[in-house]
């Protein structure tokens, strides 16, 4: 098992889920049952195989630097759950 | 024990695109609140990033000023956390392929050439901005800055003093402004300075334990949190304790580093290359016309000045340091004979008047060929170098042709030597001490003498000719 409930206690509260115990124990599960079929492709000799950096054959995307309209500001604000004087309101965030 | 300070510093720098690194919207300074978004960079769901060709292209240029190597395949990772300033809760950047990499800067340290190594420049998405108000149970962001690009500049850790890290920055800043990638404004965040700090016993090659420092936001403050801070760390030491790793934060009105609470796992940015972005091939022919591009840069030019003008080190060094100043000069430079005489002035009257009004290069308003003819005017003996101050100081005032200014106010030098002989005798008959002190061969009373003919002539008098009338006077 190269997964642990540690492990997943660890990844989840990173990502600020959270897990019951039985949760905790099927994910750790579901994890090694992956990394173990990694290990399977891990069997394959790879050594003259470049690495992928991204699944689609394309390269060099750009847009000019040319600017565009943005949205007016009610719109942006829209979908915030809330707001004041045109500012998205979020809990408050201690710096010190 | 003797220690030795370790110092290596993050830069971020906002680069002078137009639009945003990853969509439209405008990065410009300032506006109203969360007017310059949209769904990209709002984090909205089922949007898509496309790359700024300008951005990329601006950190090339910046990376090659910086003497990098330039990654021929690049790519954008994801850095992922939580932040209310970063909606999407990643930020894209470059992890393992940056743009540019092992790289130097040259600075000056005690009359020798010191190199700090750059260990990566990358680029990257800025966050928005958070605004916590005193005793409010709430912060505020607004997002005009999310996705406005981002350069990070990592230093190699091979900064020994405050001033060295205080140099450094000024000749990065300088660089950048040269290239025009960057306004480097720190007091508007387009430029922004981590450092990290460790002692070590002199003569070792391990390093001691780092701390972090945040919330600098002046060079000043760089150069006073890290001297604050090698003080602190060798207290410890000396007495046989242990620095914390962690990250501290610069009060500048205690002038102290104060502990920030530390996020536990903060660090665990789980890091994977961006699937919405493709990866950015850097072939060499766009390197080499990127190159082609780069201006003469601060060092060439210092170099330039001293071996063209004859100027002194610090001289160039001073002037180089603003490329406005630079232009400004070399344009006076190509009007005028004496590249010495218009460094004296720039060295002395000019950065003088801007230091004291707190003014840029940029808003001096009078042009290189006003300046220019004011110096021909005390060549051919219109005024006085001591008038010229005056005029040139009006000149910096009011944008006025310096003609103008001395025929507006009368400063035209007096080398009528008629009229010169009879203020000097009348200067001799009210002055019978210092005449006869001169006569003993006190040569101190023959300035005394020609100050107050100046004084009479509130300045006017041609010194020169003052001096010879006098002493023909007394003969």
């Amino acid at each position: 098992m190269k997964i642990t409930i540690e492990t997943v206690e660890h990844v989840a509260n990173l990502a600020r889920l959270y897990l019951s115990e039985d949760e905790k124990a099927e994910m750790a599960k579901k994890l090694n049952s992956i990394l173990e079929y990694m290990d399977k492709l891990n069997e394959l000799d790879t050594t003259d195989v470049p690495p992928t950096a991204h699944i689609i054959p394309i390269k060099n995307v750009f847009r000019e630097d040319v600017v565009k309209e943005s949205l007016p500001r009610e719109e942006a604000l829209k979908n915030a759950p809330d707001k004041e004087r045109g500012f998205f309101k979020v809990p408050r965030i201690i710096e010190d | 024990m003797e220690f030795e300070t370790v110092i290596g510093l993050e830069v971020h720098v906002e680069l002078l695109t137009k639009s945003k690194v990853f969509c439209g919207c405008t990065t410009e300074f300032g506006g109203e609140v969360n007017t310059h978004c949209c769904p990209v960079c709002l984090g909205m769901p089922g949007v898509l990033p496309v790359l700024n060709k300008k951005a990329v292209e601006y950190a090339i240029k910046a990376a090659l000023a910086l003497n990098c190597e330039i990654a021929e395949f690049s790519k954008f990772d994801r850095k992922n956390y939580f932040y209310p300033d970063l909606p999407k809760a990643y930020q894209i950047s470059q992890y393992d392929l940056p743009i540019g990499r092992k790289g130097y800067i040259e600075i000056e340290v005690n009359g020798k050439t010191k190199r700090i190594g750059i260990n990566r420049i990358h680029l990257e998405e800025d966050a928005g901005k958070l605004i916590h108000e005193e005793g409010k149970s709430y912060s505020l962001v607004d997002l005009n800055r999310s996705g406005v690009p981002l350069i990070e500049i990592v230093s190699e850790p091979d900064i020994r003093t405050p001033e060295e890290a205080w140099l450094y920055l000024n000749k990065l800043k300088t660089i950048l402004q040269y290239i025009e990638v960057s306004d480097c404004k720190m007091e508007e965040g387009s430029l922004r300075c981590d450092t990290n700090i460790s002692l070590r016993p002199k003569g070792s090659d391990k390093f001691g334990t780092k701390v972090e420092l945040k919330n600098l936001g002046s060079f000043r403050a760089v150069r006073r949190s890290l001297e604050y801070e090698e003080k602190r760390q060798r207290e410890i030491l000396e007495q046989g304790g242990v620095i914390m790793q962690e990250t501290r934060r610069w009060d500048e009105v205690r002038g102290i580093t104060i502990p920030l609470r530390s996020k536990e796992e903060a660090h665990d940015y789980r890091y994977f290359p961006d699937p919405d972005l493709v990866p950015v091939v850097i072939d060499r022919e766009w390197v080499e016309k990127l190159k082609s591009e780069l201006p003469e840069l601060p060092d060439a030019r210092k170099k330039r000045y001293m071996e063209e003008y004859g100027l002194p080190a610090y001289d160039a060094g001073v002037i180089i340091a603003s490329k406005a100043l630079a232009n400004f000069f070399e344009e006076c430079v190509s009007l005028y004979h004496d590249a010495k005489t218009v460094s004296n002035w720039v060295m002395s009257e000019m950065l003088g008047i801007l230091n004291e009004t707190g003014k840029e290069v940029e808003e001096i308003p009078f042009k290189p060929h006003q300046f220019v003819k004011m110096l021909k005017m005390i060549d051919d003996g219109t005024i006085s170098g001591k008038i010229a101050k005056e005029v040139f100081k009006e000149m910096f005032e009011t944008g006025k042709d310096p003609e103008t200014i001395v025929k507006e106010k009368g400063l035209t030098q007096i080398s009528d030597e008629k009229e010169l002989e009879n203020i000097a005798k009348k200067v001799i008959e009210q002055n019978p001490k210092s005449v006869e002190d001169y006569k003993k061969g006190k040569e101190k009373a023959l300035g005394f003498l020609v100050g107050q003919v100046m004084k009479e002539t509130r300045g006017k008098a041609n010194p020169h000719l003052v001096n010879k009338i006098l002493k023909e006077l007394l003969s």
